[in-house]
C-alpha cells in the first residue's frame, strides 16, 4: 500500500479547482480519521443497509462481550467495530478530497462590493450578496466580477485562472458566444457592463462547491440498483445465520452469538458495501481532477453508456488552425508566381492561416517576408466579401473563397481560367480548404489550406470503436472536405454543412434507435442539442445558455475531453462491478474458516472442512473477521482511483475482471486468512 | 454400458425435442398454430375473452392467482367429498382437512408432495378429476408464466404481455394434451395399468398366499405427471411401482417426458427473442449443471453403501438398497436427479436409501432453485431471474448499464429478480428452523441426528421448490407438516412466479438498446459461466451451513467422502 501513497493522481498541468493531491494527503487523512468516528451515527449508517447490519452486529457483539468477557469476544467485537470504521474512513477519504477543493473555492467567493447601475445611469455601491437577477453592474480594471452574468456592453480581458487554472487571460465581449462571465473572476482591462443572471447562492461557484463537496449527491441509477442487490444479499444471509441456532439445537449443540454475528458480517457483502459510496464520490472527483464539472452523477454514468459521440471537427479532431500546405498554379502560371502573390496578399494578414502562407512561401521558394510600404492598404476579410488582400496603389491582390474571387475578377473584366474549378474541387476533396489567389483581373492559382488532424486522435477513435462507440464528426465544411478529414481522422461517420437543426435531427435519430448520445458544444445555438443529448459537455468559454443546457462543463474548454469522460464513466461502473464480484467470491473461503469452527462441539467430524488447517476455532473465526475488515482498507486506493481501465472489447474486459476479481476473490482470502491465523498464533493470541 | 446407452438415447431424443418441440411451442404462443381453433374459440367465448384482448402483467397475475385459488378450492372440495362421488370402487372416505389442504395446494402449485398413499386413500375420481386435472393446468400455468417473461424480452414498449386464459388454453390443447395422450398409449402398451375396475385379488397357489393388487388409471396419469414435471404418482411408491413403470423403456420415457419441455423451452426462448444462440446459452447452463449432478450422483450410488460395507458385505453393482433391480444403481441415480433438477420429484428408487453423498445430489439439485432444467416453465423463468443477476454483475464489470437482450437491467429489475432469488432459500430455511424447534416438528423424522435433520430439510426444500420429491423417513401427514408444507409450497410457487410476471411486464415496457461491441454478450461462454456461478453461489452460500449439518456431517461420520 505504501507504494501508492503520495502519488499525484491528477493529470500534469491540471490546477485551479482541481489541485493535484496525493491519494493519501496528510490533512485529508487526519480529517477522514476524525470523520470516520462521527459517521458511526446510526442515522447516517442506516442509509447503507450493509454497513448498518454490521453496526447492529457490532453492538450485539459488544453486549455479549460484556456478558461473557473473554479475549475472543472482545477481539471479535473490536474488529467488527473496526469494519464499520474502515468503511466510514473510505467514505471520509473520498469526501475529504472534495471538501478541500470546496475550501479553495469558498476563499475565492470573497464578499466583494458591486457597482450597481441605477436606472438613471448613476452607480451605487452595494454588497455583492444583495444583487439579484437582472441587475446591471459595472466592472473595470482589477474589479472582481461579483456574480455570474452576461456582458451587455463593452469588451474586456478577464483572468479566469481561479476557476480554470489557466493563467492566460481570456477575452469576453458583449453579444455573440463569448459574453458570459463568471462571478469570482477578475477583469484585467477595459470596462464592461454585466447583467446578473444568477441569484445569490446559485452561481457557478456555488454549484461547483456543492458538487465537489458531494453535498447533494444523488445516487445514480446503477448505484441504486447495486444497492438493492447488496440489500438482497444481506437480507438473505440473515435467515441463513439466524436459523443456525435452531439447527444447532437440534444437533444438541449450541452456537455462540458472537460467532454467529461474525459469520453474518463475513457473509454479507461488506467489502463493496463499505466502498460503494467512496467509489461514487471518487468518480466525480476524478472528473474534477480533469477540470470537468458534472452537474449530476447520472450524467457521468450515462457517459459510460454512450454509444454515439458527436465531435466538432475544429478543436477536437483537427487543430483549430488550418495551415497552408501547397500552391497550385492555373495553366499559364508557375507555382512560384502563386506563392509570391499569395505571400503579398497575406503580409498584413495576422490570422494563423495568413501567417502560415507567408511561412510556406518562404520555405518553398525562399521568398523573404517583405515589409509593407506606406501606400499598402490591407483589405481585411469580411463575411460579405469573403476575401482579404492588399491594395498596393493601383495593384489589387486578393485571396479568398473560389466563388467570391471569381465574381470579383469578372467584375474587373477578367475571365476565370478553365482549369480553376477542377483544382478547387481536387483540393476540397482532399479535405483541405482552397483559397483562390488573384492579381487584379488575373487568377494565378490556388492555395491549399490543410486541416491538421490532431496527433493520436485516430488511435483514440480506434479505442472507442473497440468499446462499441461510434464517432461522428460534425463540421460546417462541405461534404467533400468533410469526407476526406473523416477518412484521415478515422471517425465512423460525419455530418457536413452542419446546422444546429441538422445536429439536433441527428441526435434525435440516434436516440430513436435507443442509443445514448454525447456531444460537446459552446455556442448558444448548440444549447438545444446539448440539452437533447444524453451527455452534453459545454465548454467553459461558451455562453451561459450552452452551459445551462449541458450536464457537464469542461473548464479547460477542450472538446477532446469527451473521450476521457466516457472512460471515467465506464471505470466507475467497472470498479463497482468488480468489487461486488470480489466481495461475493470472498464468502467461500470464509465459510470454510467459520463453519467447522461453529459446530466443532456438536460435530467434530466437520473439522475435515477446515481445509486451511487453521489453528483453533477461535483463531479461525477471528482471522476471517480480521481479513474482512482489513480488505476494506487495502482496497481504499483501488476504490478512490478506480480499477485499471483499458480500452478493449467487452469480452476481453470482462474476462480480465472476472479473472482478477472473481477467481482472485475466491483464492486471495484463503491465503490471507491462513496468514492472519499464523500471525495470531505467532503472537500467542491463541 | 447400459447406462451410457441410456444417456446417449436421452441426448439424441431430447435434442430432437429441444429443436422441434421448442420451435413448435414458440409457434403456439405466438398464435401461429390454429388447427384446434374450433376448440379454442368456444372456450374463449365462454370466458368472455379473445386472443386480441391482451392483459397488463398485473391483470395477468391477477387472473393467474384467481385461477389457482379456485383450483385449490375445487380440489379441496373433491377430496373432502370423494366418499359421495362416483368412481370410488374401494369406497374411500373423505380425506382429512389438513391433508386435503396440503394435497390441493401441492397439486395446484405443481409440487405433488404427497402425504398420502394414492392407492389406499384416493378414489379414482379424485385421482382423475382433481389431481390429474391439476397436473395439466398447473403445468400450463408455469409454462404461461415463463412465456410472459420471454415476451418481456421479445417485445418493445409494450404495455401488455399476453392473455392468461388464451395462453393456458393453447398450452393445454396444443402441447400438453397431445403429447401426454401419445405417451400414455406407449406406457399402457408397455404394461402400465390403466383401468377403472378397482383392485384385483391374486392367489399364489405355490406359496399359499392371497394378495390384493391395487390398480387404477395409472398409465395416463403417469404421462402427464411426468410431462408436466408434477411427479405425484398414482401409487405410493410412485414410479418404482411395476404397474406404473413396468420396464426400462417406460423408465426412460418417463425421464424423457420430464426433461423435454423444460429443456425445449430454451429453444422457444431463443426463437421468440430472435436469437437461437441465446437459447443455446441457457441450454448450456442447464446441461452443464445437470450433467455434473448426474455424474456425481451416479458415481456416488455406484459405490458400496458405507453402512453395508461396514459389515464386510460388498456389492459389485453399487448401492442397491432401495432400488429396483430392473433399473439398477446408476440409472436410478439418473432418474432421481432428473426429477429433482426439474420440479418433478417422482422417484423410481428410495432417495432415503441413497448413500449420503448420493442423497446430496438430489437435495442440492433442489437447493439450486431447480433451474437446470427446472419445472415446466418455472425452470426457465427462475433461470432467467438468476441470469438477470448475472447480467447485472457482468454488465457492471464491463462499464455499461447492464443490458440483457437490449433491455436495461436497472433498479426495478434487480428488485424483482432479487425477490425471486431470495424468496425460496429464506422460506425453506425459516420453516426448517421452525420445524426443528418445535416438538411437533421434531416428531416428524424417522431418524435422529444429522440424518433426521436431512429428512426435515429435504422435505421442506422439496416443497419450497415445488418439487414434491420425498426422501421418505419423514412422517409428513400431521397437521403441522401438512400446513407448513402448504405454506412452503404457496410461497415457493407464487413468491417467484409473481416477480417473474412483473419482470415480464416491466421488461416488455422497455425499449431496446441496440447492440454494439461494448455490449455484454449474453450468448457466449462467459455468460454461461457467470450464470452458473450465480446459481451455484446463491444456492451454495445460502444452504452450505444447513447442508453441512445434514449430509456433509453424515458423510464425514463415515470418515471419508466416497
Amino acid at each position: 500500500m505504501t507504494t501508492v501513497m503520495n502519488q499525484p493522481t491528477a493529470e500534469p498541468g491540471a490546477h485551479g479547482v482541481a489541485q493535484a493531491r496525493g491519494l493519501f494527503d496528510g490533512p485529508i487523512m487526519r480529517q477522514a480519521l476524525k470523520d470516520s468516528l462521527t459517521k458511526l451515527d446510526p442515522r447516517l449508517q442506516v442509509k447503507n443497509p450493509v454497513m448498518f447490519v454490521v453496526l447492529v452486529g457490532s453492538v450485539i457483539s459488544l453486549f455479549e462481550a460484556f456478558a461473557h468477557p473473554s479475549t475472543f469476544t472482545w477481539s471479535i467485537t473490536i474488529w467488527l467495530f473496526l469494519t464499520v470504521i474502515f468503511a466510514n474512513f473510505a467514505e471520509a477519504m473520498a469526501e475529504g478530497r472534495g471538501k478541500a477543493q470546496a475550501e479553495t473555492l469558498r476563499k475565492m467567493r470573497s464578499e466583494t462590493e458591486a457597482r450597481r447601475l441605477r436606472p438613471d445611469g448613476t452607480e451605487e455601491l452595494v454588497p455583492a450578496a444583495s444583487l439579484s437577477k437582472g441587475d446591471l453592474v459595472v466592472c473595470e480594471v482589477n474589479d472582481v466580477i461579483p456574480s455570474d452574468g452576461e456582458i451587455v456592453e463593452g469588451i474586456a480581458s478577464v483572468d479566469e485562472s481561479a476557476i480554470t487554472g489557466e493563467s492566460a487571460p481570456v477575452i469576453r465581449e458583449s453579444g455573440g458566444d463569448r459574453s458570459a462571465v463568471t462571478g469570482g473572476t477578475k477583469v484585467l482591462s477595459d470596462r464592461i457592463v454585466v447583467r446578473i443572471t444568477a441569484e445569490r447562492g446559485h452561481t457557478f461557484i456555488d454549484r461547483m462547491i456543492s458538487l465537489v463537496e458531494g453535498a447533494n449527491r444523488q445516487k445514480t441509477p446503477n448505484e441504486i440498483a447495486l444497492t438493492i442487490l447488496l440489500a438482497v444479499l444481506t437480507i438473505v444471509f440473515i435467515p441463513v445465520v439466524v436459523t443456525l441456532v435452531p439447527f444447532a439445537n437440534f444437533a444438541h449443540g449450541s452456537v455462540s452469538v458472537v460467532v454467529l454475528v461474525a459469520l453474518l458480517v463475513c457473509l454479507i457483502p461488506t467489502t463493496i458495501g463499505a466502498l460503494l459510496s467512496a467509489i461514487g464520490i471518487a468518480g466525480m472527483d476524478r472528473l474534477v481532477q480533469r477540470n470537468v464539472l458534472a452537474m449530476s452523477g447520472r450524467a457521468v454514468e450515462a457517459a459510460g453508456d454512450v454509444q454515439t459521440l458527436l465531435l466538432d471537427k475544429t478543436g477536437t479532431i483537427t487543430l483549430g488552425n488550418r495551415m497552408a500546405s501547397n500552391f497550385y498554379p492555373v495553366v499559364g502560371h508557375s507555382e512560384q508566381e502563386v506563392a509570391d502573390v499569395a505571400q503579398l496578399a497575406s503580409l498584413a494578414d495576422e490570422t494563423p492561416e495568413g501567417r502560415s502562407i507567408v511561412v510556406l512561401a518562404k520555405e518553398l521558394f525562399d521568398i523573404r517576408g517583405r515589409s509593407l510600404e506606406a501606400d499598402h492598404v490591407f483589405v481585411p476579410f469580411t463575411a460579405t466579401t469573403r476575401m482579404s488582400g492588399l491594395d498596393m496603389g493601383e495593384r489589387q491582390i486578393r485571396k479568398g473563397a473560389g466563388e467570391s474571387v471569381k465574381r470579383w475578377v469578372s467584375e474587373l473584366g477578367g475571365t476565370p481560367p478553365s482549369d480553376l474549378d477542377e483544382i478547387v474541387e481536387r483540393v476540397s476533396r482532399a479535405g483541405s480548404t482552397p483559397l483562390v489567389v488573384a492579381d487584379g483581373a488575373v487568377i494565378l492559382g490556388v492555395i491549399e489550406l490543410k486541416d491538421v488532424v490532431k496527433q493520436g486522435i485516430r488511435e483514440k477513435f480506434d479505442e472507442m470503436r473497440q468499446l462499441g462507440i461510434r464517432t461522428v464528426m460534425i463540421t460546417g465544411d462541405n461534404p467533400l472536405t468533410a469526407a476526406a478529414i473523416a477518412q484521415e481522422a478515422g471517425v465512423d461517420d460525419f455530418l457536413a454543412e452542419a446546422t444546429p437543426e441538422a445536429k439536433m435531427a441527428l441526435i434525435k435519430k440516434e436516440q430513436e434507435g435507443g442509443k445514448l448520445v454525447a456531444m460537446t458544444g459552446d455556442g448558444t445555438n448548440d444549447a438545444p442539442a446539448l440539452a437533447q443529448a444524453d451527455v452534453g459537455v459545454a465548454m467553459n468559454t461558451g455562453t451561459t445558455a450552452a452551459k445551462e443546457a449541458g450536464n457537464m462543463v469542461d473548464l479547460d474548454s477542450n472538446p477532446t475531453k469527451l473521450l476521457d469522460i466516457v472512460e471515467i464513466g465506464k471505470q466507475l461502473l467497472i470498479t463497482r462491478g468488480s468489487l461486488t464480484t470480489f466481495s461475493i467470491a470472498n464468502d467461500i473461503a470464509k465459510y470454510f474458516a467459520i463453519i467447522p469452527a461453529l459446530f466443532v462441539v456438536a460435530y467434530p467430524q466437520l473439522h475435515s472442512l477446515n481445509i486451511m488447517r487453521l489453528h483453533s476455532p477461535e483463531s479461525a473465526v477471528l482471522s476471517a473477521v480480521i481479513f474482512n475488515a482489513l480488505v476494506i482498507v487495502a482496497l481504499i486506493p483501488l476504490a478512490l482511483r478506480g480499477v485499471k481501465f483499458r480500452a478493449a472489447n467487452s469480452a476481453a474486459i470482462l474476462r480480465r475482471n472476472v479473472l482478477i476479481y472473481g477467481v482472485g476473490g475466491i483464492i486471495i482470502p484463503f491465503i490471507f486468512i491462513k496468514l492472519i491465523d499464523l500471525v495470531l498464533v505467532a503472537l500467542h493470541a491463541y | 454400458m447400459g447406462f451410457f446407452l441410456t444417456i446417449l438415447t436421452l441426448v439424441v431424443t431430447l435434442g430432437l425435442a429441444w429443436r422441434y418441440l421448442g420451435s413448435y411451442m414458440a409457434a403456439v404462443f405466438e398464435g401461429r398454430v390454429h388447427f384446434l381453433g374450433f376448440v379454442e374459440r368456444p372456450i374463449y367465448r365462454m370466458l368472455g375473452t379473445s386472443p386480441e384482448q391482451e392483459q397488463t402483467w398485473k391483470r395477468y397475475a391477477g387472473a393467474m392467482i384467481i385461477f389457482s385459488a379456485v383450483s385449490i378450492a375445487f380440489t379441496y372440495v373433491i377430496l373432502r367429498i370423494q366418499g359421495s362421488l362416483p368412481f370410488n370402487p374401494q369406497h374411500f372416505g373423505a380425506v382429512g382437512p389438513a391433508l386435503s389442504f396440503n394435497t390441493a395446494t401441492s397439486f395446484v402449485t405443481n409440487t405433488n408432495w404427497q402425504n398420502y398413499g394414492g392407492e389406499t386413500s384416493m378414489s379414482y375420481f379424485s385421482q382423475m378429476g382433481a389431481l390429474t386435472v391439476q397436473q395439466f393446468v398447473s403445468a400450463a400455468v408455469g409454462i404461461a408464466a415463463a412465456i410472459v417473461l420471454v415476451r418481456g424480452f421479445s417485445r418493445r414498449k409494450s404495455p401488455t404481455i399476453g392473455n392468461f386464459w388464451v395462453d393456458i388454453t393453447r398450452c393445454l390443447f396444443y402441447v400438453l394434451l397431445p403429447i401426454s395422450f401419445i405417451a400414455g398409449i406407449v406406457l399402457v402398451g408397455q404394461g402400465a395399468v390403466d383401468t377403472l375396475a378397482g383392485t384385483t385379488t391374486f392367489h399364489d397357489a405355490l406359496n399359499g398366499v392371497t394378495q390384493t393388487i391395487a390398480r387404477g388409471p395409472a398409465g395416463f396419469m403417469g404421462s402427464i405427471m411426468q410431462l408436466g414435471t408434477n411427479g405425484g404418482g398414482f401409487f405410493n411408491v410412485d414410479l418404482a411401482h411395476p404397474l406404473e413403470n413396468p420396464t426400462g423403456l417406460t423408465n426412460l420415457l418417463y425421464i424423457w417426458l420430464t426433461l423435454s419441455i423444460p429443456f425445449a423451452l430454451t429453444y422457444t426462448f431463443g426463437k421468440m427473442v430472435g436469437s437461437i444462440r441465446h437459447g443455446v446459452a441457457l441450454l448450456a447452463v442447464m446441461v452443464i449443471i445437470f450433467g455434473v449432478w448426474v455424474g456425481f450422483t451416479a458415481n456416488a450410488e455406484h459405490q458400496n453403501n458405507p453402512a453395508v460395507a461396514a459389515a464386510h458385505v460388498y456389492s459389485p453393482v453399487g448401492n442397491m438398497e432401495g432400488k429396483e433391480v430392473r433399473f439398477g444403481d446408476t440409472t436410478s441415480a439418473l432418474f432421481n436427479v432428473s426429477m429433482t433438477q426439474t420440479s418433478d420429484g417422482a422417484v423410481d428408487s428410495a432417495t432415503d436409501s441413497f448413500n449420503p453423498m448420493g442423497g446430496f445430489g438430489p437435495l442440492s439439485g433442489m437447493m439450486l432453485g431447480e433451474v437446470t432444467p427446472g419445472g415446466t416453465g418455472s425452470g426457465l423463468y427462475t433461470l432467467l431471474i438468476y441470469a438477470i443477476i448475472a447480467v447485472f454483475i457482468g454488465g457492471l464489470m464491463i462499464g455499461r448499464t447492464p443490458e440483457f437482450l437490449g433491455k436495461k437491467i436497472q433498479a426495478r429489475e434487480i428488485k424483482l429478480a432479487g425477490l425471486g432469488a431470495l424468496v425460496m432459500p429464506i422460506t425453506v430455511l425459516v420453516l426448517t428452523g421452525l420445524a426443528v424447534s418445535l416438538a411437533v416438528g421434531r416428531a416428524g423424522p424417522l431418524n435422529v441426528g444429522p440424518h433426521g435433520f436431512s429428512e426435515i430439510l429435504y422435505g421442506l426444500t422439496s416443497q419450497g421448490n415445488n418439487n414434491g420429491s420425498a426422501m421418505a423417513g419423514l412422517t409428513g401427514n400431521t397437521s403441522f407438516y401438512n400446513i407448513i408444507g402448504a405454506i412452503d409450497m404457496l410461497i415457493g410457487r407464487f413468491g417467484i412466479m409473481i416477480p417473474a410476471l412483473a419482470l415480464g411486464g416491466v421488461l416488455a415496457a422497455k425499449d431496446v438498446v441496440p447492440e454494439s461491441l461494448g455490449t455484454f454478450r449474453t450468448d457466449n461462454g462467459m455468460f454461461v459461466g457467470l450464470t452458473i456461478g450465480v446459481i451455484l453461489i446463491i444456492g451454495g452460500l445460502t444452504f452450505f451451513p444447513a447442508v453441512s449439518l445434514g449430509p456433509i456431517v453424515e458423510q464425514l461420520s463415515h470418515l471419508r467422502f466416497f
